[in-house]
């Protein structure tokens, strides 16, 4: 075996004794290799699974014990950039899809761009996120912070309190210790699993920086793309994840009153 | 086979699919279907939730391409759902019915 080690003096000696040069020696051939690292891939994704899911499982436990308290706290945020954001990131998961497609057919110039895009609408993603944190850390709804206080607020057009509760009953829940400390918890989940899902975006962003300089530079054929699809993978499954912190953390309590 | 690649066209399909659903959870959000129906079951809930898994489905068939997968990759992905499973039902199954076996009919989490 002559292809032991890639580098570009044995990549030009892979090419001329027949063999990939991107194919490491411990893999009988291209495919499956390729089917190694995709099933590598969908065990850390299976691990994200769980580890997401844990997430899930504590909003579901404290969400069906402070039901009332949850559905008054998500009120407060502002669905509309959640809304904005949840099609932002389809946005930016249709051209992950079209730059793996692009590198599938072998297309370096579509595939950069469709990178691009990517990073420009996950950098858009995250910045709706500070705009929205930017705006709870003015009202106070910061859970760790020693001015956190939640009051019911009126709805900005129909001028209701939510759930139908009276101003008085508003009033006395600011001071309330255990209707505040209940909306701690439903912001500290807020925070934790919005956050998580940011980070899992930034990360996602580091890694698309480098994969489309070397996409420029030629790295990637319709031969050999495995890190681009790997990375969709993920790209998709943190898109996943978005999918349902939207209407949990959104849109729980979006009727005229408590249902 | 992992060589599939996949039409534009079904791409678009999937993403035109996501919008709808995008907008159809935001409107159902807005109506009470709880009070419409006369019921205490978390409909709201439950259509909101459909739709979502009915949208994560779409994203792990056709842009994660599990549907042109190995057999192999199939039972990883379907694994780590199944055992997510398994988390929420034994944990909500303690949580929900412990104060049945309590000699006091009381002592779950308050």
């Amino acid at each position: 075996m002559s292809e032991t080690v890639i580098s570009p003096d044995s990549r030009e000696e892979a090419l001329h004794s027949g063999h990939h040069p991107d194919l490491q020696h411990h893999f009988d051939d291209m495919e499956q290799q390729k089917e190694a690292s995709s099933l590598g891939m969908w065990v850390f994704l299976a691990q994200e699974i769980m580890f997401f899911g844990g997430l899930f499982l504590l909003y579901l436990i404290y969400r069906m014990n402070y039901y009332q308290v949850f559905s008054l706290a998500s009120s407060s945020i502002d669905v509309k950039w959640g809304a904005i954001n949840t099609v932002v990131l389809i946005g930016s998961s249709v051209t992950m899809a079209m730059a793996v497609h692009s590198a599938q057919l072998g297309h370096r110039k579509l595939l950069v761009l469709f990178l691009i895009g990517t990073i420009i609408l996950g950098g858009t993603f995250l910045g709706i996120k500070a705009v929205e944190y930017k705006a709870k850390y003015d009202e106070q709804h910061i859970p760790g912070m020693d001015n956190f206080k939640f009051v019911p607020e009126r709805d900005k057009e129909t001028g209701k309190l939510p759930n139908g509760i009276s101003a008085e009953a508003a009033e006395a829940y600011a001071h309330n210790t255990a209707f505040q400390r209940n909306a701690r918890i439903f912001f500290s989940l807020y925070f934790v699993m919005t956050g998580t899902h940011a980070l899992h975006m930034i990360v996602g962003i580091g890694i698309l920086i480098p994969m489309v300089i070397l996409a420029w530079k030629g790295r990637y054929d319709s031969s050999y793309y495995t890190p681009v699809e790997n990375f969709g993978l993920y790209w998709h499954f943190v898109d996943i994840v978005w999918i349902f912190l939207f209407p949990l953390l959104y849109l729980i309590n979006r009727t005229p009153h408590l249902g | 086979m992992s060589e599939h690649v996949v039409p534009v066209r079904v791409y678009l399909l999937v993403f035109a699919a996501r919008i709808a659903g995008t907008l159809t959870t935001y409107f159902a959000a807005t109506v009470d279907m709880e009070a419409m129906f006369k019921t205490s079951f978390p409909l709201n809930s439950l259509v909101a939730l459909t739709i979502a898994v009915t949208k994560a489905v779409l994203v792990i068939l056709f842009f994660m391409h599990v549907k042109y997968s190995t057999r192999m990759t199939k039972v990883v992905v379907v694994a780590g759902f199944f055992w997510l499973g398994i988390m929420l039902t034994i944990t909500m199954s303690d949580y929900l019915f412990r104060a049945l076996g309590s000699p006091i009919g009381v002592g779950g989490p308050k």
